[in-house]
């Protein structure tokens, strides 16, 4: 059975081969996606007017709740993975990655600790209500019983999650193909290493504090709990030294994406390829020390106050740099907008604008009227949504036809785009301006004077989950057939990946490609 | 030859992952402690103090003033006997909290301290304290607990007004369920 | 310039929101953009390097996107425009770093003044303790006896959509902290339970309260009027409903109404000594009922099935007076969410809570309790 794949169920159960594993993991993360796209819903709708409507208080804020982790962890980490698990082997010329059962084992948990997580809806008392960030002693001394099953199911994510970084990290190091060296590597290849590394980091230190919150919640001690002579701020401080690394987790390989789509429809290699590499370690190391800007209002000296508000406003200078080094390469260019450039577009202007707002917010002063409001829904909203999931749509448009040697219909990949481009701006700028006018964030209910706005971001909100279906549709739409892909796909795409027949054989590169 | 190669970058990192989760669950929370009482952060003060007779400044004074509060369904009654106090810097000054349980049983109460502004807690020395200990209540008992303290001579000169507030939690359960006999050990003197 | 986009926002969007929600609807300012400038110095340098960067922000962006749109629009393939081949330039690559250094070195200098601004508490006029509890504010002016509650007041029936909204929807409270205007005040910012947090948008003051520790914070307010806030960390359930009113009036007012606060606070003593009729310990206690308890235990005293027990037929509050004055007074052992009530609510106001539950929601107990019957339990612990 060498040379194809088995058949039926048991091909899925025991699969080592990277592209069936990227394919699981791509379609579980499309599954979480509409499944937090769903309780985002419910969000938006119990706040298209003031008053309550649709659910009460308690469900609302088990609703945040979920939204954030279902996103965070189950939507955009597995999605990364997979196209990981598809491309790097393929984009470095190597026959599979370094650990094969390991990566089966890596995705095959995955799905245990989500149904453990969304099992909790349906426990007494209800599913876990402190928020994503679970600030102690809310999520510890207050919280429902189901978070015991929380803090398991975060251990198998993160379990998941070092796995997956290790078998990465062993592919790039030792499964290159001859003279594939690390700067000859594509950009996306690059991020994915960083992020590989940063992933090893900052997951056990989550892994540490929900163990810390177990052991004070059923053994008695008191880490988080004044009481027994511990603070509950230092749960913020653990919380965010893997928090804060983790929103860049959530976006380096956005960047390595871009990278590769930007130039592919410029028709124009890619401007300042190593500072690139610099810039997305910089923004590394430097996403390890600047935790504490999430907590300007917790009452700090104000020495920690001043050194995080400067870390944190250094990081705009390499982030700057890769937004500088995409427009040049469009610059003088001969563009043209097929479905993943446009996204990839949308990508360079809204996360802008999210950088732009991550650097007001970096301001310590200003911070304190920011902080906690819907101005920080929208900033970070705006960095995830175009960030991480427009990214990781255009990397699906963009690679889809090398997968299934099918073409996407364009037409109505412009339509998704277009209705998600109008939708997202729909639903999240006019946040912008409730939080600056006064908004608490995770409220369910608000002040007359947020109305209007609200019921803005609302419509909108469902007008991109309207936009997915579209997605969706057109996804299986060529999966199930359509028109041929060429070898190229593209005109003169770069890239090992687009040397292979399309759709990509079951297995590549079984004899190393030679590397110019 | 690979399966080695795997294998090493393997165990390296798993290395490093099991380093950063003893890091996240035994280091951070002593670094962070320690790091509390340098920079004075939430207001934690160091654990007890040994009197060294230093000079009394008698050129300025400082107002020390008290608050007290229970946690979360705590019902005792407690409060400073005095709002506030003036002191010299360098003086050794005394004073007592007042505690009543007015229930039918007898509790546990631990007093956890905390100062603003943060730049003065290093400065701010208690050379006994009622914090040190957790206080035992019979049924509708009273007590004074006492607090002797020392301000720094060497406290920035801008600094004219300290406020130390004591909240008090009910650790009856804590401590008659005695399953964290360590970390009240460990519980940060102070 | 902000006011004209303001405008022309809510004419495109007129149409969309055809419909009111509002019943007072001149009354609230709808369609705000940004920051309000706020009452304060503090307030106000906020608002302007919240401005500042701000514009520079604008200026980048306008910069960046204009290039792109121009290559956009101009090396587009349709035009037959042939792609360049350069992809480095060491020097273009040096200045787009260091610029951007430079103008956040320019950011940083107005920041850190205003961040050494916001952190001098010292030589306060007046100190104000600030506890947050799940889900209210208490405040205690320091050096005086006066302290109290502050509770949402908006209606049920308001949010239930039972009754038209207020123009204060959700920003209105029983009892406002009062203070004085043009005194610096300073506020000392603790929690009961969970972290809160305390933010009023006018005066750019947003500090945590945490459980065991004090935070501090500042304001010196400029002009007289009402300015309202609300808690800015997620702490539970009615964390959207626990609003902060402030009422900021000239310096003789203050001291009259912390004068009569004191008054009040002796009349309430009397009051406990007084007997009441069923009928006013029931009404009242509805009242309380509606402020204090309809939160968990709902207000149809029917409480949320597996969070929060029923009063409804419940085992305390149809069975003796003892047990239901201990949870009520005391709190509940077993479940913190059940807070000990005993020193938030008058002695006047527990008699009449306690006698509405044992007789409403067809707990028909006929029992009545007196204020003194409070206080004799509580002395007698």
């Amino acid at each position: 059975m060498a040379h194809g794949p088995q058949a039926g169920l048991k091909r899925w159960l025991y699969t080592t081969n990277h592209k069936d594993i990227g394919t699981l993991y791509l379609w579980f993360s499309f599954a979480m996606f509409f499944l937090g796209g769903c309780m985002a819903l419910v969000i938006r709708a119990e706040l298209f007017e003031p008053g309550l409507q649709i659910v009460q208080p308690e469900f609302f804020n088990q609703m945040t709740t979920m939204h954030g982790l279902i996103m965070v962890f189950g939507a955009v980490m597995p999605a990364f993975v997979g196209l990981a698990n598809w491309m790097i082997p393929m984009m470095i010329g190597a026959p599979d990655m370094a650990l094969p059962r390991m990566n089966n084992w890596s995705f095959w948990i995955l799905p245990f600790g989500f149904a453990m997580l969304a099992s909790t809806l349906f426990m007494e008392g209800g599913a876990p209500n402190f928020g994503w960030t679970f600030y102690a002693p809310l999520s510890t001394e207050y919280a429902p019983p189901s978070v015991t099953f929380f803090i398991f199911s975060v251990h198998i994510l993160g379990a998941s999650s070092i796995m997956g970084a290790i078998n990465i990290i062993a592919t790039i190091l030792n499964m290159r193909a001859p003279g594939m060296t690390l700067m000859k590597m594509p950009l996306f290849v690059w991020t994915w290493l960083i992020t590989a590394y940063l992933l090893i980091a900052v997951m056990p230190v989550l892994a540490g504090v929900v163990t810390m919150m177990l052991m004070d919640i059923h053994f008695g001690t008191s880490f988080f709990s004044a009481a027994g002579g511990g603070d509950p701020v230092l749960f913020q401080h653990v919380f965010w030294f893997f928090g804060h690394p983790e929103v860049y987790i959530m976006i380096l390989p956005a960047f390595g994406i871009i990278s590769a789509i930007i130039p592919t429809f410029a028709r124009k290699p890619l401007f300042g390829y190593s500072s690139m590499v610099y810039a997305t370690a910089a923004i590394a190391f430097l996403s390890l020390i600047v935790w504490a800007h999430h907590m300007f209002t917790v009452g700090m000296p104000i020495a920690g106050e001043l050194f995080f508000m400067y870390a944190t406003m250094l990081i705009s200078v390499p982030t700057g740099v890769k937004i500088f080094n995409w427009v040049s390469t469009m610059f003088r260019g001969s563009m043209t907008f097929e479905t993943p450039m446009l996204f990839a577009i949308a990508f360079i202007i809204l996360f802008a604008i999210g950088g732009f707002s991550g650097l007001m917010l970096a301001i310590a002063p200003a911070d304190f009227q920011y902080h906690d409001t819907y101005f920080v829904v929208a900033h970070f909203h705006y960095v995830l949504v175009p960030g991480a999931i427009f990214s990781i749509t255009a990397a699906v448009y963009y690679w889809l036809p090398k997968w299934t040697g099918n073409m996407y219909n364009e037409t109505m990949g412009k339509v998704h785009f277009w209705l998600a481009f109008i939708g997202l701006n729909l639903t999240f700028f006019p946040m912008h301006f409730v939080g600056l006018a006064g908004m608490p964030r995770r409220i369910p209910d608000y002040a007359l004077q947020f109305a209007d706005f609200n019921q803005m971001a609302s419509i909108g909100a469902f007008l991109f989950g309207a936009a997915q279906v579209v997605f969706l549709f057109n996804v299986v739409r060529t999966v199930m057939g359509g028109k041929k892909a060429t070898e190229q796909v593209w005109d003169n795409p770069q890239g090992l990946e687009w040397t292979v027949p399309s759709p990509a054989p079951y297995h590549t590169f079984s004899t190393p490609p030679v590397v110019r | 030859m690979r399966i080695s190669k795997n294998s090493k970058v393997t165990a390296k990192l798993l290395a490093l992952a099991a380093s950063m989760l003893v890091f996240a669950i035994f280091v951070m929370p002593p670094l962070y402690d320690a790091f509390c009482e340098i920079t004075g952060l939430n207001g934690k003060t160091g654990g007890r103090y040994e009197a060294v007779p230093a000079a009394i400044d008698t050129s300025r004074s400082i107002t020390v003033q008290f608050v007290a509060s229970n946690n979360d369904n705590m019902p005792w009654k407690f409060s400073p006997s005095v709002m506030s106090i003036e002191v010299h810097p360098g003086e050794i000054m005394d004073t007592v909290f007042l505690a009543f349980n007015p229930t039918k049983v007898d509790m546990i109460g631990q007093a956890i301290p905390s100062l603003v502004p943060f730049k003065a807690a290093q400065y701010f020395h208690k050379t006994e304290c009622f914090c040190f200990n957790q206080q035992k209540l019979k049924a509708g008992e009273k007590a004074e607990l006492p607090l002797r303290f020392i301000v720094d001579p060497d406290i920035p000169k801008n600094v004219k007004t300290i406020t130390l507030s004591y909240t008090l939690f009910d650790v009856t359960e804590r401590i008659s369920k005695n399953v964290d006999k360590n970390n009240t050990k460990s519980a940060r003197e102070g | 310039m902000l006011r004209g986009f303001d405008r022309l926002f809510a004419l495109l969007a007129a149409s969309l929101t055809a419909h009111s929600t509002v019943a007072e609807e001149q009354a609230v300012e709808r369609w705000g953009v940004n920051m309000p400038k706020g009452v304060t110095e503090v307030a106000q340098t906020t608002y302007e390097l919240h401005m500042l960067i701000f514009w520079i922000c604008v200026a980048i962006g306008v910069l960046v996107f204009g290039v792109m749109f121009y290559s956009m629009w101009r090396h587009r393939k349709s035009k037959g425009h042939q792609a360049a081949q350069f992809h480095e330039s060491t020097a273009v690559e040096l200045v787009w770093t260091i610029i951007p250094t430079v103008i956040l070195i320019l950011m940083a200098i107005p920041a850190t003044k205003t961040l050494y601004d916001i952190y001098d508490t010292d030589k306060a006029d007046l100190d104000i303790m600030i506890t947050g509890y799940q889900w209210k504010w208490k405040y205690e002016y320091l050096g005086s006896d006066v302290s109290f509650f502050s509770n949402l007041s908006t209606p049920r029936a308001q949010i239930n959509n039972q009754q038209p909204k207020g123009p204060n929807y959700l920003l209105e409270v029983d009892e406002p902290l009062v203070v004085p205007i043009k005194k610096k005040i300073r506020f000392l910012i603790t929690a009961n339970d969970v972290i809160h947090a305390w933010w009023v948008p006018d005066l750019a003051v947003k500090k945590d309260a945490i459980p065991g520790f004090i935070n501090e914070s500042w304001t010196r307010i400029e002009e007289p009027g009402i300015y309202r806030g609300q808690c800015a960390e997620l702490c539970g359930k009615d964390h959207g409903f626990m609003p902060i009113v402030i009422k900021a009036v000239p310096e003789e007012e203050y001291t009259a109404w912390l004068g009569g606060r004191a008054e009040s606070a002796a009349k309430i003593r009397k009051l406990t000594e007084k007997n009441f009729t069923f009928d006013e310990l029931f009404a009242q206690g509805e009242k309380v009922y509606n402020r204090a308890c309809a939160a968990c235990h709902q207000a149809n005293g029917k409480g949320v099935p597996g969070v929060f027990p029923a009063i409804a037929g419940s085992k305390i509050a149809t069975g003796p007076l003892d047990t239901h004055l201990d949870i009520v007074i005391d709190g509940s052992q077993v479940n913190p969410a059940m807070q000990a009530f005993g020193e938030q609510l008058s002695e006047v106001d527990l008699a009449a809570v306690i006698t509405y539950q044992r007789n409403a929601f067809g707990n028909e107990m006929g029992d009545t309790v007196q204020p003194i019957d409070i206080l004799n339990f509580k002395n007698k612990q």
